[in-house]
């Protein structure tokens, strides 16, 4: 046992046990709360600056605990790996910051930060799970973590929405559950390996592994708010803003479709998928997905209700990533990972900001929140400009590299697809940012709070936006540059192609 | 040889008639008599299979039998008592 | 087996217990407690030496079978000594608490004292006679321990339990008599060796297993058990759901898949299975639409029972090897998940209904807020109940499924996930309560005598059997363990 093999689980302790004490942590203790917090995420952070390094030189970093005979839970650092852990600690270290704002003085914060570090805990776990059932395991530690982060206002709304978002996920969970088991019968115990381990099985069951991906694609599809089960997603925009924010960018989503991406590329191999016909129903649900949410985000005049449908058209470009044949395309699915989870996080922190500051939660009440909150509202229209695919914004870069592999794939469908999609999102967005920018602010706001300081908000709440929507600048504008997530996508595409 | 079949028979007969009492009949008393009745059917049972022809008969269902009627009657006297205790209460 | 005879200490150790607390009421909080201690200690040595030397035997006074008392323990029966150990210990340290009325302790800690002493005895117990015999002091201790509150629905329900019980245990009798007629012997172990198919066997162990499984609460059998579960103080209906439910349920076991063996066809098993998913299903539903918490926490053992009943058929169909072995380990570790996780649930229900006067779930709201570590509890637990990892049903039910698959009987598949669905439905109708507007509490453990104890057994049906499960394997002296 050396430090290669601790540092996977190293990472997911390092939020785990801060967690862990926050729990038990008097209510009034803000300072040392706030230190195990900010602790956990930058030791997190660093661990994280040496994993990328150590997989990018080919080290090969792997916790594996025997849990029974047979199944072993197994941490492991593959380059896809890297590109999900890494953007969920960046993003956990900036909530972070932005939920401590958020929560000042509002009731019962022990309890949402325990859950909150729980959460990112679970997620990390997602993101290193080296075979299935550690996959799974975390995915319901997940939802189990999520649950109480939505129904923590307590007010009936929340209690309902974290009803549905736990009927959703736990139906979910139950068919990832035997769709997971049912492989393992098939294949025996089996960890994921770039290119899939199943193209060795006998053509007799090809059948039931064409029945177990659907499973398998339902339980994610819940997760990952592909159509039909995306029904919780709006429905949970009751949590804290924080928590949507995480929710949407990082965790509870990005691990549904990050599941998708492992399903495709590393249980069954995207040849092998393809072979067994499973690519084409995959892109039909994700682009019928990416469609029917920008046009419900259209209708939706509650702000965090549209992103919170734009989200479940975004994440599908991940999914329609995975189901192209080809380098290129899972380069621009892979890499949308990063982008939309930057771009989102960006808008919900705004929305959030709007919320807090000026207690405006609707389109219709946006009108001059330009001229109030000049900053907050550059961040948003950087990160809504980003989610249409405006160079050099980073969702340019993400689209432009799935029409790219759909073309050399020769999904000609797929252009039309992400064409008509950049359309209804720039109609859904452009409305608000003319609003925000263009028209006149009202008299007075619904509920304006004034915060010391030269800040237009609280300074907790200023930054994080702005730091994110740079992030967005700089993922588009630096796309070629080392360690970018472009590139590192291009390394996870060449080594799943074994290019 | 035939007094062991007339011993265990009716330990099977009073058997079978407990056990109808017990599921037929509602009051305490009745369900407690029930299950002696249905105790002593096993005993007798147990008494049967003792007798050896010739030899002495076989100790260990003789020990069995002691050993239930002692606790037979230990759970009889604590059903009494419950039920003596719901009675007590019931007259409050 | 050494110069002491650790076998005999665990039943005799918690027996002159519960002499020394009869006989000195005014220390019974303290003597009561060493006893629990000096039990539970013994009863871990007694384990640790199954784990070196598999299995230990010793025949009390040098008598041996047929009239003497043998002691037998193998891995199963070390494993669920442990786990009747620990949640005992922690039992015992939260009833200290619990109790507060000098009268109610006087009256627990001898009868709970006498059950412990009679559970190790069955769970030790060599020959069928003396399963008996514990088997009755069990059910007339559990009675009257669960009509210790004295209320006419207590008194009521326990009545109804102690009849049923004794119908249970006169129907097993008679199977013992018919086996004692066909071969001779009581041992279960010589019995196994010489069991042979045929009427006899067949009607002894219609009757022994039939009698067991009212005692066991299998469906359709159950329907004494969420009244006397439920009216009970809270740390008897953690022993009545946790340890005493689960002893019934071992003797089946045992007699199953020991002495029975030969005996048992593919009918009867499935006939136990699909009782098991009936079980699972209402058990699960009656949870749902129950009013009051300790209703839900009975209901819920219920349902567990049959989860442990879906097994059987597997069992049935899986030939000798590893996928047999992981099966039965995951069946027993099912049980000790199911036994710690409810011993937690049922404590933290007491602390609830304590602290809120009632446990009625629709105004649980507010107590559950103040009390953030028995909500912790009860999440915990409750996660163990539905099986969720990283709790140990969790991985029992993988190898549950598994299994279903690799059998090709599939249809326990949606009884399981049904029955997981409406686990994560009860549960989540407590849990959500938790969170309402009431005001924040200011410290996470309020009473830590009660709460503790109760919270670390939560703990260890999620974090300790779900994480560490292989040595069970080893203990019960099967492929694949460490």
């Amino acid at each position: 046992m050396n430090l290669d093999h601790l540092l996977p689980a190293a990472i997911v302790l390092s939020s785990l046990l801060p967690g862990a004490f926050i729990f038990v942590l008097k209510e009034e203790s803000h300072v040392l709360r706030g230190v195990l917090n900010m602790t956990g995420a930058i030791v997190k952070l660093l661990l994280v600056g040496v994993m990328i390094w150590g997989v990018f030189n080919g080290h090969v970093y792997e916790t594996r605990l025997t849990l029974a005979p047979g199944l072993d839970l197994v941490l492991n650092a593959d380059a896809l790996s890297v590109l999900f852990v890494t953007l969920s600690t960046v993003l956990w270290l900036v909530t972070t910051i932005y939920a401590i704002g958020y929560l000042e003085r509002s009731p019962n914060r022990s309890r949402f930060f325990g859950f909150f570090s729980l959460c990112v805990s679970a997620t990390i776990g997602v993101a290193l799970a080296g075979n299935l059932l550690t996959f799974v395991i975390f995915y319901e530690i997940l939802t189990l973590a999520t649950y109480p982060l939505v129904a923590h206002r307590g007010t009936p709304e929340a209690t309902r929405g974290a009803k549905i978002y736990l009927a959703y996920t736990m139906g979910g969970g139950a068919l990832l559950l035997v769709g997971a088991i049912w492989l393992q019968v098939l294949s025996g115990p089996a960890d994921f390996v770039q290119g899939g381990f199943l193209s060795g099985l006998q053509p007799e069951v090809w059948g039931q592994l064409v029945a177990i991906f659907f499973l398998l694609l339902a339980g994610l599809g819940v997760k990952a708010a592909l159509f039909p089960f995306h029904g919780w997603l709006p429905q949970s925009m009751v949590a804290p803003a924080p928590v949507s924010a995480l929710l949407h960018a990082v965790a509870v989503v990005k691990a549904g479709a990050f599941g998708i991406v492992r399903v495709v590329y590393d249980v069954y191999g995207v040849g092998f998928a393809d072979a067994l016909g499973l690519l084409t129903p995959l892109g039909i649900i994700a682009s019928i997905t990416i469609l029917y949410g920008s046009i419900m985000a259209l209708t939706q005049d509650g702000l965090k209700k549209r992103l919170a449908y734009s989200t479940v058209s975004q994440v599908s470009y991940i999914a329609l990533g995975a189901s192209i044949l080809g380098p290129i395309a899972t380069i621009g699915g892979v890499v949308h990972l990063v982008h939309q989870g930057i771009m989102k996080i960006t808008l919900f922190f705004c929305a959030g900001n709007y919320a807090e500051t000026l207690g405006v939660y609707k389109v219709s009440e946006m009108d001059g929140v330009g001229r109030r909150m000049p900053w907050t509202t550059l961040a948003f229209s950087i990160g809504a400009l980003g989610m249409i695919g405006i160079p050099p914004i980073a969702g340019f870069v993400s689209k432009w590299y799935l029409g790219l592999g759909a073309v050399a794939a020769d999904a000609h469908w797929v252009l039309l697809i992400l064409a008509a999609s950049s359309l209804l999102n720039a109609a859904y967005f452009l409305p608000i940012l003319y609003r925000a920018w263009f028209r006149p602010p009202p008299e007075t706001w619904p509920k304006e709070h004034h915060y010391p300081g030269r800040f237009e908000t609280m300074g907790a709440l200023f930054w994080p936006p702005l730091i994110t929507a740079a992030l967005c600048l700089v993922a588009g504008l630096f796309a070629a540059a080392p360690f970018s997530p472009l590139e590192w996508a291009r390394l996870i595409a060449q080594r799943e192609y074994g290019l | 040889m035939t007094a062991q079949f007339l011993y265990g028979g009716a330990g099977m007969i009073l058997f079978a008639l407990g056990l109808w009492s017990f599921l037929v009949h509602e009051p305490l008393l009745r369900k407690l008599i029930a299950l002696n009745i249905m105790g002593g059917g096993v005993f007798h049972l147990l008494i049967a299979i003792a007798e050896r022809g010739d030899q002495p008969p076989d100790p260990v269902p003789h020990a069995l039998v002691l050993t239930g009627i002692v606790v037979a009657v230990s759970a009889t006297a604590l059903a009494l008592a419950m039920g003596r205790r719901l009675e007590d209460d019931g007259r409050d | 087996m050494g110069v002491i005879d650790w076998l005999a200490l665990a039943v005799i150790v918690p027996l002159i217990g519960a002499l020394a607390v009869t006989a000195l009421p005014s220390r019974v909080r303290g003597l009561g407690l060493f006893a629990a201690c000096a039990t539970a200690v013994i009863a871990l040595r007694v384990t640790l030496e199954v784990w070196q030397a598999a299995l230990l035997r010793s025949d009390l006074g040098g008598w041996g079978a047929p009239l003497g008392l043998a002691l037998q323990a193998d891995g199963l029966s070390a494993a669920l000594l442990a786990m009747t150990a620990l949640v005992g210990l922690a039992i015992s340290i939260s009833a200290t608490g619990y109790f507060r009325n000098d009268d109610q302790s006087r009256h627990f800690w001898p009868l709970w004292l006498l059950l412990w002493a009679a559970l190790n005895g069955l769970l030790l117990a060599a020959d069928l006679f003396n399963l008996y015999v514990t088997l009755e002091l069990v059910g007339l201790t559990a009675a009257a321990l669960g009509a210790l509150t004295g209320t006419r629905a207590a008194v009521a329900a326990n009545l109804r339990y102690l009849l049923v019980g004794l119908l249970g245990s006169i129907s097993y009798l008679l199977g013992v008599a018919l086996l004692y007629t066909a071969y001779g012997t009581l041992d279960m172990t010589l019995l196994a060796e010489a069991m042979q198919p045929g009427p006899v066997s067949g009607s002894a162990l219609v009757l022994m297993v039939g009698g067991l499984a009212l005692k066991a609460a299998i469906f359709p059998l159950h329907f004494w058990l969420p009244p006397a579960h439920a009216n009970a103080p809270a740390p008897v209906s953690a022993v009545l759901s946790a340890l005493v439910v689960k002893a019934a349920f071992y003797l089946i076991l045992r007699l199953w898949l020991d002495v029975f063996a030969p005996v048992v066809t593919p009918v009867a098993s499935d006939l136990l299975g699909i009782l098991g998913a009936l079980a699972v299903l209402w058990g699960s539903w009656r949870a749902l639409r129950a009013e009051r918490l300790k209703l839900l926490a009975a209901y819920s053992t219920v349902a567990q029972i049959g989860y442990l009943c879906l097994f059987f058929p597997l069992l049935q169909a899986t030939p000798e090897g590893t996928p047999r072995d992981d099966l039965m380990a995951a069946l027993v570790l099912m049980a000790l998940t199911h036994g710690f996780a409810k011993a937690g649930l049922f404590l933290a229900a007491g602390l609830v209904q304590q602290s809120a006067g009632h446990d009625r779930i629709a105004d649980l709201g507010g107590t559950a807020q103040h009390l953030p570590a028995t909500t912790f509890t009860i999440a915990l637990a409750g996660t163990a109940l539905i099986g969720l990892p990283p709790s140990g049903s969790f991985i029992g039910k993988w190898f549950l499924l598994s299994s279903a698959v690799a059998t090709g009987q599939w249809w326990w598949i949606p009884v399981i996930m049904a029955g997981t669905l409406l686990a994560a439905a009860y549960v989540f109708r407590v849990l959500g309560r938790a969170f309402n507007l009431e005001p924040t509490p200011r410290v996470f453990v309020t009473q830590a005598r009660t709460e503790v104890p109760a919270l670390l057994l939560a703990l260890t049906s999620v974090a300790v059997l779900g994480l560490v499960a292989s040595p069970l394997w080893r203990l019960l002296g099967l492929e694949g363990g460490p």
